[in-house]
């Protein structure tokens, strides 16, 4: 009983925030709703059974995934507000559009019942002796470890490629370029200053082109 | 799920991937709420692996449910980092005029 209570109340905090996330005003506000809908959907995860999900989405999500929106948002400077307009002009398409899924939706939900012998043509049947976390973790390390890399080399290449498009052209650190150096012209470099006797050395120091900047 | 059982829990996803859905008609503009309503979908889904998956008493549902969730975190990542890129090149997301493409 307190079971169902508490699946209808955090059901109903996943769906009132799901809607304060595409209709709030500020982009901020949505982010932080956004993230209170995936805490509680990490609750409906736990009171299915899947304990382990539900950590690695409030890992994955609040941690990473939310606060990386959060970051953008907050960076770009953009005017929000411009980006409203319209709000009420696209509002009547897309509720008709959400009704009609919804009905569809329905229509495939009324009358579809799972056959008893559903069960026979399970895949990985769930282990009774063992927790949620050392099942999963002992299904992706043998029967399914070919996605699980696949997965992982999927999240190198994202990495990689976000880092290669965000990073900017120009060089802010001081690297030794060798190649640049090699082809440098000798009248870029060099001088050669006719000295005449008695005069020393501290005129060519000061008529000398070479200073510290040009050199790389 | 032997409290409330497979029906509610579809009934939310069902419900979520709809305003997932409809967020997107209504934020045509703003492509980081677009974002956050794909997001939403996806959660969606996961919630319907995770019920098919304890009601059958079958792993392979949880399985999928990481595997998904990883790829909607490179797509965040991806995506942002698309998003950080156009709006250094442009000053402004407004993705009705994306036309940079167009010869």
């Amino acid at each position: 009983m307190i079971v169902a209570l508490a699946f209808y109340v955090f059901a109903a905090i996943l769906l009132l925030s799901a809607c304060m996330v595409i209709t709030a005003r500020n982009p901020v506000h949505s982010v932080l709703f956004l993230i209170l809908a995936f805490i509680n959907a990490a609750a409906l995860f736990v009171l299915a059974g899947a304990e382990f999900l539900a950590m690695v989405l409030v890992i994955v999500y609040v941690g990473a995934v939310a606060v990386l929106f959060l970051f953008v948002v907050m960076m770009l400077d953009v005017d929000f507000a411009a980006l409203r307009e319209g709000f009420q002009r696209y509002a009547p398409l897309g509720l008709l559009i959400g009704f009609i899924l919804m009905v569809e939706i329905g229509a495939v939900a009324v009358g579809w019942t799972v056959t008893p012998a559903a069960h026979l043509a399970s895949q990985v049947p769930m282990p009774a002796d063992m927790s949620n976390t050392a099942a999963l973790g002992d299904l992706i390390y043998t029967r399914y470890m070919f996605a699980f890399e696949l997965v992982a080399l999927l999240l190198l290449v994202a990495m990689i490629g976000a880092i290669v498009l965000t990073h900017s052209g120009e060089r802010r650190s001081r690297r030794q370029d060798i190649s640049a150096q090699h082809q440098r012209p000798i009248d870029e470099t060099l001088t050669m200053v006719k000295l005449g006797i008695g005069k020393g050395a501290r005129q060519m120091t000061q008529s000398a082109p070479a200073s510290q900047e040009t050199i790389r | 799920m032997s409290a409330v059982g497979l029906g509610p829990y579809l009934v939310v996803a069902g419900l979520l991937l709809v305003i997932g859905i409809f967020g997107i008609f209504l934020n045509r503009k703003n492509i980081i709420v677009i974002m956050m309503s794909i997001e939403l979908i996806l959660l969606a889904a996961n919630i319907n692996f995770v019920a098919f998956s304890s009601a059958l008493h079958d792993m392979a549902g949880q399985v999928f449910t990481m595997f998904v969730l990883s790829v909607a975190a490179a797509e965040a990542a991806i995506g942002l980092a698309i998003l950080v890129v156009y709006f250094r090149n442009r000053g402004s997301i407004e993705v009705e005029d994306v036309t940079l493409m167009k010869g």
